[in-house]
Formats: C-alpha cells, structure tokens, sequence
C-alpha cells in the first residue's frame, strides 16, 4: 500500500549524533549529570538496539544516561520534548508542508473502513500502524471548521466521531460477529497518538513550537500550604533522612588531624614486640549537636516552619537535644508535638490550636519573641548549642531588637537564619534581614527542598557552613 | 566477547529470560540485553523486593551461567569481597621448606596458591562466564565503591604480588541498591541504568499464575488488585513481589474461593510486617473488602 504522506523527511543517522549531543546538553541544563562516557555509551547502546522502535530507542537512551530516578523523570519529559518536537522544528524552517496530500488521502478513504482499521489497530496494538492511522483520522475528520484550537477536546471529538469506547462493544452490526472489546488502556494509547499529531499539525498550523520552560525548580520548591502534596514531604523527609545517615561516611577516609590512640598503639605494639609499629587512631565521632530551633508559624511562612520541624524532627537521631519553639507574636514550645505526632497535617492543626502563640494582632513580633526566648532558656545555651532561625524577619514595623538577638548570638556557639524568601527579597519592606544577618553564623535562603538539604547537611555535618 | 548464549535481539533476551522464570518488563529485558552486547555492568534501583536480586539469577539461569554472589553490609571490605593471602598456608611453606633460599621462598608464598579467592575475585578469576551479583552495594561505603571502580570499567583486579589479574570471560555483573544513599557518580557513569518498580497489574498476575499455577485467574486478579491497594498506602514496608507470591500459594493452601474479610485478616500478615502497618491495612483495605461478601452470606 502506497503512503499517502509522501517521501519522509529525511531523518536518518547523519543528524542524529547531533540531535543527541544537543539532547544531552538540554540534559545538563537541567542538572542531570551526563558525561562524555555516558555519551559514547549511549551511542554503543543505540548500535545494538533497531532504531525503528521508539521504546527500544527511549529505554537504551535511559540506561546509559539517566542514572538516578529522578534524573530519569527529568529525562523523560526531555526526551518527548527534544526528539518528537525536533522534527517539527526542522519542518518549520525549511518550510515543509503537507498540506496536499493530507486533504486527498482524507477524501479518497471510506469512512467506515477507516473505523474498522483503526478498531483492529487497536486491539491488536500496534504502535506505528495505530501512528498512521491516528494521523488519516485527523485528516478525515480533523479539518471539519478547522478543530477547536485546543487538542484535548479535538482527540475526544475524534474518538467520538470514530466510535470509540472501551469495554465491550455495544452494538454488532447486521449480524456482523460481535466487536472485540476494546481496553481502556489500549485506547488510552491511541489517544496518545491522536495527541501527539494533533499537536504536530498545530505547530505547522502556527508556526511556532510551544514554549518550552526550563524543568528544574519547577516542582522542587518547598511545600507551600501542608495539604498540597503530604506524599510529596514524606518522600523529601525520607530521602534527606536517608542521604543524612550516611553523611559520616565521607569524613571516615580522612587521616588528616586525627588523635592518636594511646592505649590502642601500646597494645598493637605487642605483636611487635613493644615497638609501635603502627599507630592506631581515635575514631572520629560524628559531632551531634544541641539543637534549638525558632519557627515563624505566622500564616506567611508557616508551612515552610512545619514543613522544616517535620524534617529536624525526622532527623532527631543526629543531634544530641533538640528542642523546637514556634512563634508569632509569643514564643511556645513544641517539641512534645513533634516526638508524639508523625503525620504531617495532624503536626501543622495542633500547632496552629495548641500553640497559643499569637496574642492580639496575629502579626509577627521578632522583638518580643528574643526577649523572651532569651530569659527562657538563656541558661542552657552554650558553645555546643546550635540556635536555627526560621523566618521572614518582616517586622510588621516593631522594635526588631537586634542587640537582645546579638545576646542569643553570642551565647550558642553558632547560629543560623534561614528566611523563606529568595534573596532578592531580603530587606525590602518591612524585612530587617540585615539587622540581624550580621549577629548570625550563616543566613540562608531556604525556599526549596534543595536548599533545605543543604542546610541540614551543613548543621548535621558539622561540616563549615558554605555560603 | 559474544558467545553463543549472548541474545541477538531484545525479543531474545526477553524470552530466555521468561524461560529462566522472570517476566522481565521491556526495559528490563533491554537492559540485561544491552548489559550483555556491550558487556557493561547493570545497577538494578528499585523498592525492596521488585525483584533486583531475582533479576541477577534469572540472567545466571537464562545464560546458564554460575551465579557468584557477593552480599554488601557495611563494613565489607577487601579482604573478604577480593583476595585474601593464606597466611597460615604461607606459614606452614616457609617453615616446611627450612632449607630453601629466601628468594625461592619469597616468590613462591606470594602465587596463586596461596591466594584465598573472595567473590569477586573468583568472578574475574572463573574460566567460564559466570554472573556475578553485587548485592545492595548501597549498604557499603564509598571506598568500597572506588575500589570496585577497577573491577566494573576494566574487569580486572590488581594484586600487588602478583600483577594483574584480567577476566578470561566477560562476567555479567548485576549491583543492586536500594537506594538507601546516593551511590557515587564515578560508579554510576560505568554502569548502565535500570530502575525496577512494582510491576504493572496485568504482568503481576502473570507473575503470580507463573508461580501458583493452581491459582484460579479470577482469584489471582483480586489478589493483585488487593496488593496493589495495599501498596497505595502509606506502609513501613509495602508488600513486595515475593510476598504476593507467598500469599497466593498461602491462598490455595487454604483453600480460598474469594478474598474476603476474614481470609484477609488471617492471612494479611503474609504481606504485611509491621504491627503499625497492619492495624492501617486491617482498617483501610478490610473494610473495603467486606462489602461484596455481604449479599452471598
């Protein structure tokens, strides 16, 4: 049977090495880490695999790129945009069209045959015969006053015009034997396709490729209200506690400034017969901090604060004390709350009901709350005590009293800030960052998960707080 | 490197797989198939009990290979994972030989009999092709991981005694990791990449019917659509593959027509293991589950 598209476009090896540098590019845009052996294994891989099945092709790319799951995701929602949109790309600049052909193949099919064809496609689930057709529907039924402009609703007119549904088949024509179901998953597949061409046709229609956004950032920002996505904090909660177990693991290898056990030596030396031939070292403890936490729990910030008690909380095994404070206008202690409540949103109720933190206004008072934070625990703090700010540092307009936050400065042995606002920001307003930036260890921007992870890992580690 | 057993397509591989038990998923069935064209080393991720290590033996099986496994925990190290010099041995010799010279003796201790092979070095060392599994390699520590760097690019070992030992046959290696921490980039990049997850309903029963073949379908369907169910919660331990498996063998032994409330309940343990995890299941799935007995009893 003779294609009703005409020649192909020409697709074949010579632009492809280039295609998939510049998809590995893209790749490293977005902060996957694909080095020149990845590369040249991906092209190794892509010799053994026949080109001609897109899942072989996508599977090969993976496995020698994306090497974590989460570069995978990144990669996925990638590849569809570089490979199936590169085409496109290329069609439009040299001006390529189709528009002929289409009209003719559409005209000169039987309607009801098509339908057949597509049904047997279907059920059979052939991917590239399922491609064809999905595009010779689109071109039989497609053009009627030109689609609606949005894609999702023409591949359900289509479906619809075509008969399609999933289960069994209703009706079997003039005694005709009996449909053959269809599954819902099957047909979910050729929508795909329906999809996919749609959209194609659109961007030769407009010209223009849908504007592509850069991925990274996009869903990795911090939870901003406790109910958007509980699975979404588990899993960062978990997989910081995870990559946190294992911090202790990178100093082990370091022979620098260790102490030399005595004891150990002298009694090694035996086998030696008293020389001390080999020195043995006092193991390196892992520094477990005391730690004492201040969260803003003002509507503004909130569900950054719980959302980063949930993950110090997830850790407490890290630290030797931890005792957590939330404030507004008063300061209150929760650190009950975190050792017998897990769930997330439970956490966030019992703060906002039991805290007792807000008086009158419900606006933020950072004065106040040093004063009495200081005249609380004052005479716990010491040089091994960790004190971690969380919040906007906007005013509301009241005495900020930094000289009473320098006082808490100089009694713990370090302190940090860490403000839910980027850095721009900062001091704009009602903000007193500044006034209190300069009392601190370190002040953090901390408005993704990343940027949590790197601060829990600096105080957990021990390790010099970067900026 | 390819031998007769190497697959010539993804199709291949795919089935000899199926024939050695393992209802390989594409990927997976690419990958392994990749692994043994290019004869790089496979890291296997995944949820516990996906199947990774099963992975492993199914490729031993398919190829027929010998499988030589190497299990990771924490604190392995080269001793017991590469070599070992017999210091007894090499004791005896230099106390038997009294009146050999030093150089006689100092060549001699330092051969290959006097080598204690570990896994890994009986990999590289065996004359037939073999599989060898790296076990949750997540559980060791980074230098752990380096030193296996030389091993996954090369597939050779350096003995300083001895020189270098290289593979006679291409090994299949098989590392898995639960993801437990963030494995090093220099492993990764020598590797390629496979992600395991729960398999999809459909290739789960066939899983399950490969397995307890005495199963009927429809009570397979219900079984993997209430583990799947399980699965959705938020568990300590979901319930993995084998567990499903357990399960549907622990079904027919009881002989259960359907999954009620009360089979659920007494056997739910089989595929739950956490006293937390249970009271959630018992409250979450049980309760669905007694709704259609209702009308038959």
């Amino acid at each position: 049977m003779p294609s009703p598209y005409g020649p192909r476009a020409e697709s074949g090896p010579p632009g492809l090495a280039a295609k998939l540098l510049g998809f590995c590019e893209e790749l490293r845009g977005e902060g996957v880490a694909v080095g020149t052996s990845e590369i040249l294994d991906a092209f190794a891989a892509l010799e053994q695999v026949p080109w001609a099945s897109q899942d072989d092709f996508r599977e090969a790319l993976a496995a020698t790129i994306a090497k974590s799951q989460e570069d995978r995701r990144v990669f996925e929602l990638l590849f569809e945009r570089w490979f199936f949109r590169a085409a496109e790309a290329e069609a439009i600049e040299r001006g390529v069209g189709e528009e002929g052909e289409r009209h003719e193949g559409g005209e000169r099919l039987d309607i009801e045959e098509l339908r057949e064809q597509i049904r047997q496609a279907i059920v059979a689930g052939n991917d590239g015969e399922m491609r064809d057709l999905a595009r010779l529907a689109i071109a039989a039924f497609g053009r009627q006053g030109e689609g609606s402009g949005v894609v999702g609703v023409d591949v359900q007119r289509i479906r619809r015009t075509l008969e399609l549904s999933a289960g069994t088949q209703p009706r079997a024509e003039d005694g005709a034997a009996a449909l053959p179901p269809i599954d819902r998953e099957q047909l979910n597949r050729f929508e795909r396709h329906l999809r996919r061409e749609l959209e194609r046709e659109l961007i030769e229609r407009t010209e223009t490729l849908p504007p592509s956004r850069p991925l990274a950032e996009l869903d990795r920002a911090l939870p901003t209200s406790p109910t958007q996505d509980l699975a979404a904090v588990h899993r960062a909660v978990s997989q910081m506690k995870r990559r946190l177990a294992t911090l202790g693991h990178e100093q082990r290898g370091r022979r620098k400034a260790q102490t030399v056990d005595v004891r150990r030596t002298m009694r090694a030396s035996l086998e030696t017969g008293g020389v001390p031939m080999h020195l043995r070292y006092r193991p390196k403890r892992p520094r477990r901090p005391e730690i004492y936490v201040l969260c803003d729990v003002s509507t503004s910030v909130t569900s950054a604060s719980v959302f980063f008690l949930s993950v110090l909380h997830a850790l407490h095994d890290s630290f030797r004390k931890l005792r957590s404070f939330v404030f507004i206008e008063r300061i209150s202690e929760v650190t009950e709350v975190f050792e017998h409540e897990r769930d997330f949103t439970e956490i966030a109720r019992r703060i906002s009901s039991e805290g007792g933190v807000a008086d009158v206004s419900g606006y933020t008072d950072y004065g106040r709350v040093w004063l009495e934070f200081l005249t609380e625990i004052s005479d716990d703090l010491d040089p091994r005590s960790t004190v971690i700010v969380l919040g906007d540092a906007r005013t509301n307009g009241r005495e900020p009293h930094a000289e009473v936050f320098a006082q808490i400065a100089e009694r713990a042995g370090r302190l940090f800030w860490l403000n839910p606002e980027p850095k721009l920001y900062w001091n704009y307003g009602d903000s007193v960052m500044a006034a209190y930036e300069r009392h601190c260890d370190g002040a953090f921007e901390c408005w993704t998960t990343r940027h949590l992870e790197n601060f829990v890992n600096v105080v957990a580690g021990g390790v010099p707080a970067a900026d | 490197m390819a031998d007769a057993q190497t697959p010539a397509s993804v199709a291949e591989a795919k089935q000899a797989l199926a024939a050695a038990d393992y209802l390989a998923d594409e990927s997976a069935a690419l990958v392994s198939f990749l692994a043994q064209r290019l004869g790089k080393p496979v890291l296997v991720e995944g949820p516990a009990g996906v199947g990774k290590t099963e992975l492993a033996k199914a490729l031993a099986r398919a190829g027929g290979r010998e499988l030589i496994r190497l299990q990771c925990y924490e604190g392995l190290d080269e001793a017991k994972a590469l070599y070992e010099w017999n210091y007894r041995k090499q004791l005896l010799r230099i106390q038997a030989g009294g009146e050999a010279g030093w150089e006689d003796v100092h060549d001699d201790i330092f051969s290959a009999e006097f080598l204690l092979e570990r896994p890994l070095m009986q990999a590289i060392a065996s004359s037939d092709p073999v599989v060898l599994l790296i076990d949750e390699i997540d559980k060791t520590d980074q230098e752990f991981e380096a030193m296996l760097l030389e091993l996954l690019s090369d597939f050779q070992i350096t003995i300083p005694e001895l020189g270098q030992v290289a593979a006679s046959s291409m090994p299949i290696v098989v590392l898995t990791s639960n993801n437990s921490r963030e494995l090093t980039e220099a492993l990764k990049r020598r590797c390629l990449y496979l992600w395991l997850d729960y398999p999809e309903l459909e290739r789960e029963m066939e899983i399950v019917r490969l397995h307890a073949p005495d199963l009927p379908e429809t009570l397979a369907r219900r079984l993997v659509e209430v583990v799947r169910m399980v699965r959705e919660l938020d568990l300590k331990k979901p319930p993995s593959i084998a567990e499903t498996i357990d399960w549907a063998r622990t079904l027919l032994l009881m002989g259960a027509e359907d999954i009620d409330r009360e089979t659920f309940e007494q056997s739910m343990s089989i595929i739950v293991k956490h006293r937390t995890d249970i009271d959630l299941v018992a409250e979450r799935v049980g309760m669905k589950l007694a709704e259609p007995v209702r009308p038959q009893s």
